[in-house]
């Protein structure tokens, strides 16, 4: 069981960081915005959360310009879906050997 | 980190994925409302039909190769009836919806709403342009089987952007849409299946199912 929980990924264990990864699983790409409503944080802690999510690559920022205001839109990587599914795995793993 | 926290973990990856990529305030409520002003519509446009234009002398009007006049005649009142159920249908469903979101603390419009809305509406505003076509050429028999076919179409693929559940309505809609292609001479019986009963039918299981 011990070796279950070792093994889950460290970039994962703030629960704002599996949120952020949770929305991009599901969606193409997402505005700040919409992460800053959905996940209820004030702009300074999703910002870090984001980069340091964007320093393990498992996410993409792409900024852009609509209708001549900055627009800042964040999609997860192949990298990052692969580290966010087995973190899922692991987990599901974790409860299900302590429910045997 | 213990067994509960890593359900709630999983609880909320969960509610974060939904809440994201779907829109949930659309209420089960509207769609009762909404399916019975379609049966008061129905009801209303077989009364006139009845009344105006059963003395012509083609009361089987589909069975005649082409359209008889007669039946592209009353547009006015029947255009007038099917706008004014369109527009208490959409005021109905943005009402209720709106009040379930305020209720539930939900958003109203965010990029959910807004995907499933376009979703919705490109089936259903080339299934009118369609319409306007079959009325061009004079094919008002199909009109009912169109409108049926391409509402289930359109329900089909905004299924996807909200409740899974608008799937099932849908195929019902197609079905009865298909149906009604072979049968036009009862293309009113199925609108009125489809856009009266079916829509109360689902509102109900959606209010119990989801709001309760």
């Amino acid at each position: 069981m011990k070796e279950y929980v070792s093994g889950l990924n460290r970039e994962f264990e703030s629960r704002v960081r599996l949120g952020i990864m949770s929305i991009l699983m599901v969606n193409d790409r997402a505005e700040f915005k919409t992460l800053k409503e959905l996940l209820a944080l004030t702009d300074g802690n999703l910002a870090s959360h984001l980069t340091a999510l964007e320093k393990a690559h498992y996410i993409k920022v792409k900024k852009q310009f609509v209708d001549r205001k900055p627009n800042t839109t964040y999609s997860a990587t192949a990298q990052g879906r692969r580290a966010f599914t087995e973190h899922l795995n692991l987990l599901e793993k974790f409860l299900k050997s302590n429910k045997q | 980190m213990n067994e509960k926290d890593h359900l709630n973990t999983l609880s909320d990856i969960r509610s974060l994925m939904e809440r994201s990529s779907r829109f949930l305030p659309l209420s089960g409520m509207s769609g009762i409302f909404i399916g019975l002003y379609a049966l008061a519509g129905a009801w209303f446009t077989a009364w006139y039909l009845r009344e105006h234009f059963s003395g012509t002398g083609s009361s089987e009007p589909a069975a005649a190769g082409a359209p008889p006049e007669s039946l592209l005649a009353p547009t006015g009142m029947i255009v007038l009836v099917a706008f004014l159920v369109l527009s208490l249908s959409l005021l109905t469903a943005y009402y209720f919806t709106r009040r379930r979101a305020v209720k539930e603390g939900l958003a109203l419009w965010d990029a959910s709403a807004r995907r499933m809305l376009l979703n919705l509406c490109i089936p259903l505003a080339a299934g009118g342009l369609y319409c306007l076509a079959l009325w061009k050429h004079q094919h008002p028999e199909l009109l009912a089987p169109a409108m049926l076919l391409f509402y289930g179409l359109a329900l089909l693929h905004a299924a996807k952007y909200t409740y899974n559940d608008l799937r099932f309505l849908g195929l019902a809609e197609m079905m009865l849409g298909l149906l009604a292609s072979f049968l036009t001479e009862y293309g009113l019986t199925f609108w009125a299946l489809g856009f009266g009963l079916l829509h109360i039918l689902y509102g109900i299981t959606m209010y119990y199912k989801y709001e309760r």
